[in-house]
């Protein structure tokens, strides 16, 4: 026992030495392999907290918003529609909702600007967002002059700034009262953006939606369960964002691991040689070889990941967000909420560290094989 | 020390760490999310993430339109990177 | 006591380019005492010395190693001889690494590490501890004035300080016999007399040494105890030199 832990250490130690021997080439490599895994690993880690956080906010949605279609665009709802609504069995409450975009000349952000109810927002107040606060340097107090249809100014106080912890959904909200909000885009009365419907039974939903779309052939119902699974695709690691990343990291690992495993050098070659010549073993060589894949993989491996979870969760992933970003100008901080899959860190290590061993090994067994007297015929 | 065993210690304390993230997911999870949740946001019935707000179908990808994409200007095609990273919501591929 | 009897060792054997590089030989080597085999290149000295030191199969014939054996497992109770030739892969892996130590015409030393290192190598695999070897190679680097260059690289060292790291590399699991293959190939006459000195004095210590050369260095010294002539994968002479 002692003296197979002691062989261990003994051709690890040497394995080190070694690997020590081309200091710049094995530590650049293994800073690339770090970055890959720590891509990698910011990426699931990114994606499953977001997914997480999503089905947590999206379980507040409404039932079922019906918004209504014109020559293939959504229109203005009349409010009539959510009276006819409220009548049709197992509907509990009809809600017309008031939302709109709101573009900001001033630093060419997107603004969404919502209607709340009467006592939150009295009108010529406004409760914003922590990212439009941001972008236009507002404190609580502080007027926000806004440009109503008209181009005439609107004045609106800030009540509250939602709490940057609350980015993921609030990030560019603008809550104003009903008047000011109808006064801003000349909005027609009797008019609703869309419609939030509530329904007593979840199981009767697609009922209600069929009913609902039968009596309106011009409304469209989207179900929260649809509005669920359209998040779930998004952060699916199988499409979107997740997969092109995933892919291309994937790609190119493989073909730098391939570029590895067929380039065993000459001089390595000789050194197995020599290695078997001097009382070495394959078995010997082998474990060498393990040894060598070993400290570079797993170090990667454990570093990235562990550097992935501080960039993520206590950075707020700096990198994706310029990726995320694109041309908005309003961008949230996500300050997301740690979540470890543990399945998909397992997944990472069988594609990374255990085909890089392999990689490592495989090509020098032919190499170890050699009969030990072919270093005396150098 | 022997650079053999330093190698394992920097291994085993790496492993640890590792190893403790779960932990730390977990306990963050437990007292996190609430600040999310407050009455006002509720009250608004929220059915969208702040993701992108560069155009209607980044901001609210849930509520878009069925050819969103061709809604902006004719001009803009494309928002890039985030217009091809988020996909046209789910119900409006699977129905014609 | 090494006793080889009726070795033949041929390559690319049923081919037609099939070739015998040692022909039928039988041979008795004493312990203890210094064999040169003297021959020019193509002779079959080489071959010889790797089917000796376990490194190669005979294609036919068999080797006895006669009070050298302790390292073959399941003849630890008391079988005095041991037939090599027909040992699984492992033992005479095992044999090869406590009872021949190497010396090889290029040295073969790893390029990149230290001096230190490279004598330690054939120890590594054999799951001594660290520190025990590293005592001997150090003691071993002393005997051979050589320990002030412990920690350089061999990449740098001069064709004598080479020869003196080879030495030392072959000695450290402490075995009884001792090959070296054209050891003063690459050396001028003063390092070859110093080669064959150090030689002698492992003659000294009870150790048996076995060399293939062709330099009169070598096969003139009066350290030589007998003198194998080969020419064309046979003996022909073999004579003591006392």
């Amino acid at each position: 026992m002692k003296r197979a832990v002691e062989r261990h250490l003994n051709i690890l130690e040497f394995t080190l030495a070694s690997l020590l021997r081309r200091r710049a080439k094995n530590l650049s490599l293994l800073a690339m392999y770090l970055l890959v895994i720590f891509m990698l690993a910011s990426l699931l880690f990114f994606v499953s907290a977001l997914k997480r956080e999503a089905a947590i906010i999206l379980n507040d949605a409404p039932d079922m918003i019906v918004q209504r279609l014109m020559a293939g665009r959504q229109d203005l709802i009349p409010a009539g529609y959510a009276a006819e609504i409220a009548a049709i069995r197992g509907v509990t409450a009809v809600r017309p909702r008031l939302w709109g975009y709101y573009y900001d000349a001033l630093n060419g952000a997107n603004y969404t600007i919502i209607a709340g109810d009467a006592p939150t927002s009295a009108p010529g107040r406004a409760t914003v967002g922590a990212g439009v606060a941001k972008a236009r340097n507002l404190a609580v107090g502080d007027l926000l002059p806004l440009t109503s249809y008209d181009r005439a100014p609107v004045m609106l106080e800030i009540g509250t700034i939602f709490p940057s912890g609350s980015d993921l959904v609030a990030a560019d909200l603008i809550v104003v009262s009903s008047a000011d909000f109808h006064q801003l885009f000349n909005f027609p009365g009797g008019q609703a953006t869309d419609l939030a419907v509530t329904v007593r039974n979840p199981r009767e939903l697609p009922t209600v939606a069929a009913k609902i779309a039968s009596q309106f052939p011009d409304s469209r119902p989207i179900l929260k369960s649809e509005i669920q699974r359209t998040y779930q695709s998004i952060f699916d690691w199988r499409g979107g964002m997740t997969l092109i990343v995933l892919v291309s990291s994937l790609l190119s690992f493989i073909i730098f691991s391939w570029d590895k495993a067929t380039g065993l050098s000459a001089e390595e070659r000789k050194e197995i040689g020599i290695l078997k010549s001097i009382g070495w073993e394959t078995s010997d060589v082998l474990l060498l070889k393990f040894w060598e894949g070993i400290a570079v993989s797993l170090t990667a491996f454990l570093l990235g990941t562990v550097l992935a979870y501080g960039h993520v969760f206590f950075l707020s992933a700096p990198l994706f967000a310029q990726a995320l970003k694109g041309w908005s100008v309003i961008y949230p901080r996500f300050q997301l909420v740690p979540v470890v899959d543990a399945y998909q860190l397992a997944l990472l290590f069988f594609l990374t560290v255990v085909p890089y061993t392999t990689a490592t090994v495989i090509p020098c067994w032919r190499a170890a094989t050699i009969d030990p007297d072919a270093a005396m015929r150098y | 020390m022997r650079r053999s065993l330093q190698f394992l210690l920097f291994t085993a304390v790496n492993l640890t760490i590792f190893l403790l993230l779960p932990l730390h997911a977990r306990h963050a999870q437990s007292g996190g999310y609430a600040k999310l949740q407050s009455a006002q946001l509720r009250s608004l019935h929220v059915t969208d993430l702040c993701l992108a707000t560069e155009a209607r179908y980044t901001r609210h990808p849930a509520m878009a339109d069925r050819h969103a994409p061709f809604q902006e200007h004719p001009l803009a095609l494309e928002h890039f990177p985030s217009g091809s990273l988020i996909l046209p919501p789910l119900q409006h591929r699977e129905k014609p | 006591m090494i006793e080889l009897s009726n070795i033949t060792k041929s390559f690319n054997s049923g081919k037609p380019n099939q070739f015998t590089a040692v022909d039928n030989v039988t041979l008795a080597v004493k312990p203890g005492e210094i064999t040169v085999f003297k021959g020019p290149s193509g002779s079959g000295k080489t071959s010889l010395l790797t089917v000796i030191g376990c490194m190669a199969r005979p294609t036919s014939g068999r080797i006895f190693l006669r009070g050298v054996a302790a390292a073959v497992p399941f003849q630890h109770g008391g079988l005095e001889e041991v037939e090599i030739t027909s040992l699984p892969e492992r033992f005479l892996n095992e044999i090869r690494r406590s009872t021949f130590g190497f010396i090889f015409q290029q040295f073969n030393l790893v390029k990149g590490i230290t001096v230190l290192e490279n004598v330690m190598l054939p120890a590594y695999p054999t799951g001594e501890g660290r520190g025990e070897f590293r005592a001997r190679a150090l003691n071993l680097l002393e005997q051979f004035s050589i320990a002030r260059l412990a920690g350089q690289r061999v990449d740098l060292l001069s064709g004598g300080e080479l020869q003196r790291v080879a030495i030392a590399r072959s000695l450290i699991n402490n075995p009884s016999i001792i090959i070296a293959d054209e050891p003063t190939a690459h050396l001028d006459s003063k390092l070859s007399r110093d080669f064959m000195a150090i030689v002698g004095r492992l003659k000294g210590e009870g150790k048996s040494v076995l060399i293939a050369s062709h330099d009169p260095i070598v096969f003139d010294s009066p350290f030589v105890d007998t003198l194998v002539e080969m020419r064309d994968g046979a003996v022909v002479a073999s004579r003591s030199c006392r």
